[in-house]
């Protein structure tokens, strides 16, 4: 059989392959002649053989009948043989594969090697792809050649002693004796990949970094060495020695640093010093400084250390070095919550962010703008984000939207605005804005009482002209059933009236009845709609008796049985028509069976025993939410129900209901005092009057930590804090749920219930979809009271599916930071 | 390091490392993801794009793309100064690199690459002590001498 053709022959003749059809015939030849190659066990040429095989595999053709090929040639003497089989068995033999053991013992032998190069490959392969078993057998040897004086083995040792306590977590203890004297190399490689050693233990075991701490005046030396020592060729890139080295060093010492005062201590002057003196005309220098300002803010280092990093990543958004940008708005997102007045300072440069081309960038600079919005610069800020959303590209819109609808709750500064403010979203990305936004969206507009003239005529006018939109014509569609009699009659006092005929507004109700674009769920809302102007319009109740009926024999099941019921309302019911299809009542925030239980995508509501009750007088909702939850829980802990994010009739707040039946609700005390200034006719409850009078929640709030309330499963909650200057008994917590696992988590529903001495308001949630691999979170407000100043606890339960299953889980939170509740 | 790839401006794969056990399916899905969705990177935007759960810092040198996958922790500024150190690499060995000689010559790209980092993390900050073992090594390839004893 001749020679096989050479490597480079193959490469070559491959690449004059005109078409796929070509080049797949020509593979397959080469596999045919390579095959019977090795099964004459020709020893000459397997090493060629393989190489040609590797080459075909990359182009992406099957390779595995040269894996044992690739054992053979590990077993080789030849040094040749070995590259090329260790190479092989690296692209081709990862531990997935049956043979992947068999290589144990080769390598075995090869780390104990006269000769280093071939060491090298052994330790390279087993750091790169060993698997657990492997890393078992040899983590022995490895640890032997950790503590060799040749420092080209050394370095390797040490990389591959990463990747062992990677995969086997519990052999780490067998190292630690080795690290004893590695920072004392001269060699860089050993060095760096020394320190790289270090940084897995501290990483991997709590008790290494305290193990470890007394290195910190050894890595502070080193570092300092190569910010001072002068040109040295070998190590130089861009005059700056070793940048590779000082990376990791500081990551290192951050490591170290968190937590501890006396380390922090230890290393604040040259930190300060690497900050000041580094070159930043070149991303070499940028990196370093990148490094520097994360460790500032992650160890208990001095407020002017602090500053002075932050004002560097002021000075990164500023670089026309777009990674640079994107790098700063990164880290200036981990410190917002600690930080947040310093990075206050760089809002405007932040904002402007907005505009860069970069998609990263601007997603990031959203995010960040969104965490710097308060009750100061909510108007401001509201304009830019609402340019954004115009502009954006569709990846952002939700989010911005649902970023926007929280802002807006927590700071408007007038119902009117906040109206408006929802009117721009829904105009601008009204396709984009979540589905359990509407709800809570019906239910604003339901509690601005005095405006619901204006609301419903601008809603009316912006679906004059377009109808697409689902969210925007389902509350478009609420409103205009609810409050047609208003937009009739004219009445608007805040912008002039329009006039509007019965007709006309039927006209449009109808039209989203008919259009295509409109989901099921729309027309509900619309038939619904028409149904209810029944008992608010005078002239046209025999169109609407006609439309209605029309519906009856609709084709949608569920348009059809609305129809029918409403059929029904008109003969055999007329007498109750008028009862039940009255206005709604205000909604109370602060009620155990929350909003949903009255707005449901069908807007019918049966009078449920709560809404017929007299109003309270005076701010009495929490005290009556006291009395309903001291029945309901018996021991200390008081369960709140949240405000669920689906619009489905709530049947658990009708249980609630039924539980209570007609219990007295009204007469007790105030719990606490509502502070003045509240322009409502309706009740809100005290927590929310201090909101729409005046700003609240100021800086002075802000360097309360963040807390990582619950991380399981890959479910993380984090929560974050806001103190009001007003109320001092009020704490806001905003809830960020992220998931880190590969599927998504649906219906995800977040419970919380606090000591009695506490009360606790939950608003609704962003959404009820956790996705997967952390690109986006669930956000929800907290609102607890906590007058007596007593230490906060908290009780959650999480309920979400995922992978198909239904999941619950129950947990403490305890470690609330004191600022939030002292 | 997670995995780092070398492709063309047409797509096509020049060198794959990968440093986490992935099947082949997987490997092969995942580098047609990342090609498309870095291929479709206007020249203007930055570096690093979030990609899964993993931060990716790409570069362009003449028709190669040097794309890497990190992890959170690890710093996006000092991953490009990896991949240009690589590239300095390849152009010191084969004098003047061009796309050419990583095809012709892949598996000395791999040896490379194998100097210089190892298991995902830089294990040679020196260029010149990188370039010197490849040159030992190279010799030792070529030395009729069935084994040699140790160097340094």
């Amino acid at each position: 059989m001749p020679a096989p053709i050479r490597l480079r022959e193959l490469i070559r003749t491959i690449r004059t392959a005109r078409t796929q059809a070509e080049e797949r015939e020509m593979i397959q030849k080469e596999c045919a002649a390579i095959r019977s190659s090795f099964r004459e066990e020709d020893n000459t040429y397997r090493c060629r053989n393989v190489a040609k095989l590797l080459y075909m595999h990359m182009l992406g053709y099957p390779a595995h009948f040269g894996q044992l090929e690739c054992l053979k040639l590990i077993a080789s003497q030849k040094f040749t043989d070995k590259r090329i089989g260790y190479l092989g068995a690296m692209l081709l033999l990862d531990e997935r594969q049956d043979v992947h053991l068999l290589m144990t013992n080769c390598i075995k032998n090869d780390l104990n090697h006269s000769t280093q190069f071939v060491q090298g490959l052994a330790l390279c392969t087993l750091g790169c792809m060993g698997s657990s078993e492997m890393c078992r057998d040899l983590a022995g040897e490895v640890e032997k050649l950790l503590k060799t004086s040749n420092s080209y083995l050394r370095k390797k040792a040490a990389l591959c002693a990463v990747h062992v306590i990677r995969k086997v977590p519990e052999l780490m203890e067998m190292f630690l004796p080795a690290t004893k004297n590695l920072l004392n190399e001269k060699n860089h490689g050993v060095l760096h990949t020394s320190v790289v050693l270090l940084t897995e233990m501290c990483e991997r075991s709590p008790d290494m970094p305290a193990h470890f701490r007394k290195l910190v005046p050894q890595l502070v030396r080193i570092l300092k060495n190569l910010i001072m020592s002068g040109y040295s060729p070998e190590h130089d890139v861009s005059g700056i020695s070793d940048p590779f080295l000082q990376v990791r060093i500081l990551r290192l010492l951050r490591i170290l640093g968190r937590n501890d005062d006396d380390s922090s201590e230890a290393m604040n002057d040259i930190l300060a010093q690497v900050a000041t003196n580094t070159e930043t005309s070149k991303n070499v220098g940028n990196a370093i400084l990148y490094e520097t300002v994360l460790t500032i803010m992650d160890i208990k280092s001095e407020s002017g250390l602090r500053v002075l990093a932050i004002n560097i990543l002021g000075r990164f958004l500023l670089n026309n070095d777009k990674n640079i940008r994107y790098v700063a708005l990164t880290s200036l997102l981990k410190t917002v919550r600690t930080d947040h007045n310093t990075v206050q300072r760089h809002r405007s440069t932040i904002v402007d962010c907005l505009k860069d081309l970069d998609v990263s960038i601007k997603r990031r600079a959203m995010e960040l703008s969104f965490a710097l919005v308060n009750g100061n610069n909510i108007r401001g800020m509201m304009k830019e984000l609402l340019y954004f959303l115009d502009s954006c590209e569709p990846e952002f819109k939700a989010d911005c939207a649902s970023g926007i609808f929280l802002a807006a709750e927590k700071y408007a500064p007038s119902k009117r605005w906040h109206i408006d403010t929802i009117m721009r979203v829904l105009t601008t990305a009204g396709s984009y804005v979540r589905d359990d936004a509407v709800p809570n969206l019906i239910q604003l507009i339901t509690n601005s009482v005095e405006m619901h003239a204006y609301t419903v005529q601008r809603l009316y006018k912006a679906i004059l002209g377009d109808y697409s939109q689902q969210p925007l014509v389902q509350v478009a569609a609420w409103c205009i059933g609810e409050y047609g009699d208003l937009l009739v009659s004219g009445q608007c006092e805040e912008e002039g009236p329009i006039q509007v005929t019965e007709d006309e507004v039927l006209d449009i109700l109808e039209s989203v009845l008919i259009s295509n674009m409109s989901t099921s769920v729309t027309r509900g809302y619309a038939l619904t709609a028409i149904m209810k102007l029944s008992t608010r319009f005078t002239c046209t109740v025999n169109r609407i008796k006609k439309v209605v009926s029309i519906y009856g024999s609709s084709i949608d099941v569920e348009l059809q049985q609305r129809a029918v019921e409403y059929n029904a309302l008109f003969k055999k019911y007329d007498h109750m028509r008028s009862a039940l299809l009255e206005r709604m009542p205000v909604m109370e925030k602060v009620t155990t069976n929350g909003p949903t239980e009255i707005v449901q995508t069908n807007g019918e509501t049966e009078p449920a025993p709560l809404e017929t009750k007299p109003p309270p007088s005076g701010p009495q909702p929490t005290s009556q939410a006291n009395d309903l939850l001291d029945l309901l829980g018996g021991n200390d802990i008081t369960p709140v129900i949240p405000t669920a994010p689906t619009s489905k009739p709530s049947s658990a707040g009708g249980e609630l209901l039924d539980l209570l039946g007609d219990i007295n609700l009204t007469g007790a005390p105030a719990a606490a005092p509502a502070p003045a200034s509240v322009p409502q006719i309706s009740q809100p409850p005290f927590l929310l009057d201090g909101l729409s009078s005046q700003p609240l929640f100021n800086d002075i709030a802000a360097g309360i930590p963040s807390i990582t309330a619950y991380s399981k499963n890959g479910l993380k909650i984090e929560f974050t804090f806001e103190r009001s200057n007003t109320n001092p008994s009020v704490t806001v917590i905003t809830i960020q749920a992220s998931n880190s696992t590969e599927l998504d988590m649906t219906d995800f529903v977040f419970q919380a219930a606090v000591p009695k001495t506490f009360q606790l308001q939950l608003l609704s949630p962003s959404s009820s979809i956790v996705p997967a691999f952390n690109t986006g979170t669930i956000t929800q407000v907290i609102k607890v009271l906590n007058p007596q100043k007593q230490q906060l606890r908290m009780r959650i339960k999480l309920t979400y599916n995922h992978k198909g299953s239904a999941m619950q889980d129950l947990a403490e939170v305890n470690n609330f930071p004191p600022q939030s509740w002292q | 390091m997670q995995f780092m790839l070398l492709f063309s401006r047409q797509g096509k794969l020049r060198l794959q490392k990968w440093y986490v056990p992935l099947s082949d399916k997987e490997k092969k899905k995942i580098t047609r993801e990342l090609v498309q969705t870095v291929l479709a990177r206007k020249p203007k935007m930055c570096s690093f794009l979030e990609w899964r759960d993993l931060k990716i810092v790409y570069k362009r040198y003449a028709s190669l793309y040097f794309c890497c996958a990190i992890e959170d922790q690890d710093n996006e500024l000092i991953t490009l100064e990896i991949i240009h150190r690589y590239v300095e690499l390849l152009d010191k060995y084969f004098g003047s690199v061009c796309e050419l000689d990583i095809i012709f010559n892949f598996e000395k790209a791999y040896f490379i690459l194998d100097e210089f980092l190892l298991g995902g993390e830089v294990q040679e900050t020196s260029k010149k002590n990188v370039l010197k073992a490849i040159e030992q090594a190279d010799l030792l390839q070529e030395s009729p001498k069935k084994t040699l004893s140790p160097i340094f």
